[in-house]
């Protein structure tokens, strides 16, 4: 049976948001800077250690560990980026946990933009979002689950680039066997604060 | 799903349930849990320590523990047996699905062919279990005190000078041990392996508690092939060599004697001691001889199980075979392509076919590229692909004139590394990256190395090129550092009052022969001056070698003492860099000991570690005198090397204590072993026993003398009690200073 729209409750939501020039970016000093970061609780989830896959290829970079939720200065695909993924559930519908998935990233990367020991070095895209859901039970790439969570993702991304126009992209030719994923793509850049702005409760 | 295994999950599911209820027991829940190869990780005591203090982690299930010490939500690593290291296309699939789903997206290949998720949480681990199922795998008796993964030479059927090939006897060896009521009992866990030649390393027959070599003889006019059977070797903090139990068994019977020796091990081995449990104290403490009678009467016991010889015929059916036909060696190409295909690439004994390695660094592989190696052996294979013992895959079976076509697919995953087998593919364990016994970051250090040793791969001279660099976190030996070339594994020590990692450096150890002998150690290092010993150690032998000399060779005719010579400017750290109180890849401060807190610490300190350098330096003499033959002089040393470091833990509190051994061994007895002052977190009190054992077997007390075995393990085991003494000193030093 082909899934309805909004037949889906998003969970595991994954938000992976770009480096704006990645080319020449060392992410050793990423381990100090986590390590300050399990150290201060900056955020809501419990933040436990540092993975540092930096020796893998197209790989998940540096991963700061946490109980709730990973996050991650990501190069899969060679696309450089922040990547949340979270793993506990969050109570609320869809809205709710694709709004705590964005925010979550976007606020490390506001950390990251503002952290002196980068000095500037690490910006992002504010122009595309890519959306994942790290569940195949409750996603299984396909285009059936495109359409049924194409709603809940407009009026995401409407929020998200508010006063802009967006588009949701779905790459069908995607290898089926991958993750979920829809690309949020704005036509204008937006700096991540207002963006963090545009889903503020 | 096989109907067993389903139950099997069934059953794990609701001991979880039972567990969160309270209804069983934190010990039984834990060995429940390993025996489904679930374990626990680095952390998982609910403590970290933040390079300042330690921090206490509030978890969530507050103080729900999944075994003793063990936070309930403090994330796991899930072993996954494969045997063999065999698997197909939609097992790596899975494998890729699991690792993105319930882990960090990375899964990583063990020394044992296993595979590894770390990160996963305990209320995940059914369903991941029932996923892993669907694909026919099991995690079943991957940890705990079982029969472990049955790993075998992964060019085992293809590789130009095997006996034959050992993979289906392997294959039945696990089906068969699997749960088998008569495996149940062990005081410990039970690793066998086979290996289709005793003259190559894949199988590593020499260091698992039983190994199968692949033997053919004539009887009688007629050609039949067997077994050469060998128990009780085996890693760890002191390394067993395993013994020869029989030139010859036939296939029909290295099921039934593989059962009538599990039987011997759960009835007679120990059980109370973890630190004293595997077969290889059973055999070294009955003598092999005493224990095959053992055994074979044990054999006689047994009720015939069909399952002994039935898949023999069955099994001897099911060859792999290729999906295209042989072809030409390919010509003319880019230099990379030369380079991967010298050193990743080997003929099988089938004309016009390569085994081709997939090199991954560290053992690890993102869930991307696991999809990307599925269609590549679905394109070019039968789907045969092996996991390896260095970390590695191979895939077997490849046309020779589909290697440019391959070659561009793996480039294409970015799965084309060269080097596989080299100096640049080092094998690591964890450390302390996940495990909680890790006490120097080996991933760190072999990422550094790596990184290194690739920058100048091609300056590297071709004798050094082949060599092995192995590297274990801790004493345990996971990462294999006895059988390497160059072999290290992570130590701390106390300079100017701070804890700073180190390396024991391991040299003389031989890869080759199924780890046909294991190195000693020559000196403990700092870690940040590793790559400089690696450095320097191989342009010495690349400057003295004579023609032929292997590693080993030069290292036996340097002698330790000249080697040990050679690295003394690196023993110590640079004044003033505080780089050497971090490891590898962790900005933290390896110890929160302060050197300004109390005068008199500070002299007693001094005292300590003077005494316990005197210690080593006998421990070292010892090492040479054993090179040398003279074993009663290296025991005598290694004994007195140990009283020396226990005289001088006790002189901190009772100055005046004389050189008598039984006093030094009972003072320290009532002042550090019954205190448990002197336990190690994971290995509770197994170093001081080697103390006491050593005390109790002495020629001088017994009249027994050493044999050149027995002087091996002393030397071994003073190293780490010398260790444990340096460790225990640097938590007295925590202690005062708090």
């Amino acid at each position: 049976m082909i899934a309805t729209a909004r037949q889906i409750k998003l969970q595991h939501v994954n938000v992976k948001l770009f480096v704006k020039d990645p080319a020449g970016v060392d992410l050793e000093p990423l381990i100090p800077i986590f390590h300050s970061w399990i150290l201060g609780s900056p955020f809501e989830e419990m933040l436990l250690d540092i993975a540092d896959y930096r020796h893998v290829p197209s790989g998940p970079g540096i991963v700061l560990i946490g109980h709730q939720a990973d996050y991650g200065v990501d190069n899969t695909d060679n696309r450089l980026g922040v990547r949340y993924n979270r793993k506990a559930a969050v109570d609320g519908d869809s809205q709710d946990a694709l709004r705590q998935a964005a925010r979550a990233a976007l606020t490390a990367c506001q950390r990251l933009e503002e952290e002196p020991r980068l000095g500037g070095k690490l910006g992002f895209n504010g122009r595309e979002i890519e959306v994942f859901v790290n569940d195949r039970l409750v996603a299984p790439n396909s285009i059936a689950t495109f359409e049924a969570v194409r709603p809940d993702l407009e009026e995401f991304a409407q929020k998200l680039f508010r006063g802009g126009e967006y588009s949701l992209s779905y790459d069908s030719a995607r290898d089926p066997r991958s993750l979920f994923s829809v690309a949020l793509k704005s036509s204008r850049p937006f700096p991540v604060a207002d963006l963090l702005q545009n889903l503020a409760p | 799903m096989p109907e067993a295994m389903a139950r099997e999950i069934d059953v794990f599911e609701t001991e979880i349930a039972l567990r969160k209820q309270g209804k069983i027991d934190e010990r039984l829940f834990a060995e429940t849990r390993l025996r489904r190869g679930t374990y626990g990780q680095r952390y998982d005591n609910g403590q970290r320590h933040d390079g300042q203090k330690v921090q206490e982690m509030k978890y969530p299930s507050g103080e729900l523990t999944k075994g003793p010490n063990t936070m309930w939500d403090a994330p796991g690593m899930q072993r996954i047996k494969i045997p063999g290291g065999g698997l197909n296309a939609e097992q790596l699939e899975m494998m890729a699905d699991l690792a993105e789903e319930y882990s960090d997206g990375i899964a990583h290949v063990t020394t044992r062919q296993d595979f590894q998720l770390h990160y996963v949480h305990i209320d995940d681990t059914p369903s991941l279990m029932r996923r892993l199922a669907a694909a026919n795998i099991t995690t079943r008796e991957a940890c705990g005190n079982s029969v472990r993964n049955v790993t075998a030479c992964p060019y085992t059927g293809v590789c130009p000078d095997e006996t034959f090939d050992v993979t289906p006897y392997s294959h039945a060896l696990a089906r068969f041990l699997l749960g088998h009521p008569d495996c149940q009992n062990f005081g410990r866990k039970f690793k066998p392996a086979f290996s289709g030649c005793a003259q190559h390393a894949c199988g590593l027959t020499n260091l698992h508690d039983i190994g199968f070599i692949a033997k053919k003889r004539n009887e009688n006019g007629a050609e039949k092939i067997g077994f050469e059977m060998y128990v009780g070797g085996g890693l760890g903090a002191v390394p067993y060599r395993a013994k020869l139990f029989d030139s010859f068994v036939p296939p029909e019977e290295i099921l039934p004697l593989t059962q009538a020796i599990a039987r011997v091990f759960a009835r007679l081995g120990e059980k109370k001691n973890r630190n004293r449990a595997r077969i290889k104290f059973l055999i070294q403490d009955l003598g092999i001889e005493k224990f095959k009678d053992l055994v074979l009467e044990e054999r006689k016991t047994l009720s015939h199980d069909p399952r002994w010889t039935e898949y023999i015929a069955e099994a001897l059916r099911e060859q792999e075979t290729p999906l295209k036909p042989g072809g030409e060696w390919p010509e003319g190409a880019s230099e990379a392509f030369k380079r991967w295909l010298k050193t990743n690439t080997r003929a099988q004994k089938q004309k016009g076919y390569v085994v081709v390695t997939v090199a991954l660094p560290l053992g690890d592989i993102t869930s991307t590229q696991l999809r990307a190696l599925a269609d590549i052996v679905r394109r070019f294979t039968k789907e045969t692909i092996r996991t390896t013992v260095e970390q590695n895959f191979v895939i077997r079976w490849v046309s020779q004139s589909d290697l440019p076509a391959l070659y561009e697919a793996l480039q294409s995953a970015e799965l084309v590394a060269p080097g596989a087998g080299t100096l640049v593919d080092i094998v690591s364990c964890p450390g302390t990256d996940t495990c909680k016994l890790g006490i120097s970051s080996s991933r760190g250090l072999a990422a550094e190395l790596r990184k290194r040793l690739a920058e100048k791969t091609f300056e590297l001279d071709e004798s050094v090129e082949n060599l092995h660099i192995k590297i274990s976190g801790c004493f345990n030996s996971c990462g294999q550092h006895h059988v390497a070339d160059l072999g290290f594994y992570g130590v701390s020590r106390k300079v100017a009052g701070f804890a700073v990692p180190h390396f024991q450096v391991v040299l003389g150890g031989e890869w080759e022969y199924n780890g046909g002998s294991y190195g000693l150690p020559v000196a403990a290092i700092p870690s940040k001056n590793i790559p400089q010993v690696v450095t320097r150690l191989t342009e010495r032998y690349v400057a003295n070698r004579k023609n032929g000399e292997t590693f080993k060779e030069f290292v036996k005719r340097t002698g330790k003492a000249e080697l040990k010579a050679a690295l003394d400017d690196f023993a110590r750290p640079p004044a003033n860099d505080r780089s050497f109180f971090s490891d590898w890849g962790d900005p933290r401060e390896y110890s929160i000991e302060d050197i300004g807190k109390g005068e008199c610490a500070g002299e007693v300190v001094s005292s300590v570690e003077f005494d316990l350098a005197a210690a080593e330096r006998e421990l070292f003499e010892a090492q040479l005198a054993f090179e040398k033959g003279e074993i009663d002089q290296a025991g005598g040393l290694a004994y007195r090397s140990m009283l020396g470091a226990a005289k001088a833990l006790v002189k901190i509190g009772y100055s005046t204590v004389s050189d008598n051994p039984d006093e030094i061994v009972s003072e320290f007895r009532a002042r550090y072993y019954d205190t448990q002052k002197f336990f190690d977190p994971f290995a509770g009190g197994k170093f001081a026993q080697y103390l006491f054992a050593a005390h109790d077997k002495a020629p001088e007390k017994t009249g027994v003398p050493r044999t050149p075995d027995s002087t091996r393990y002393l030397i071994d085991e003073s190293h780490l009690f010398i260790d444990a003494a340096h460790a225990c000193y640097n938590r007295l030093g925590t202690a005062v200073s708090v």
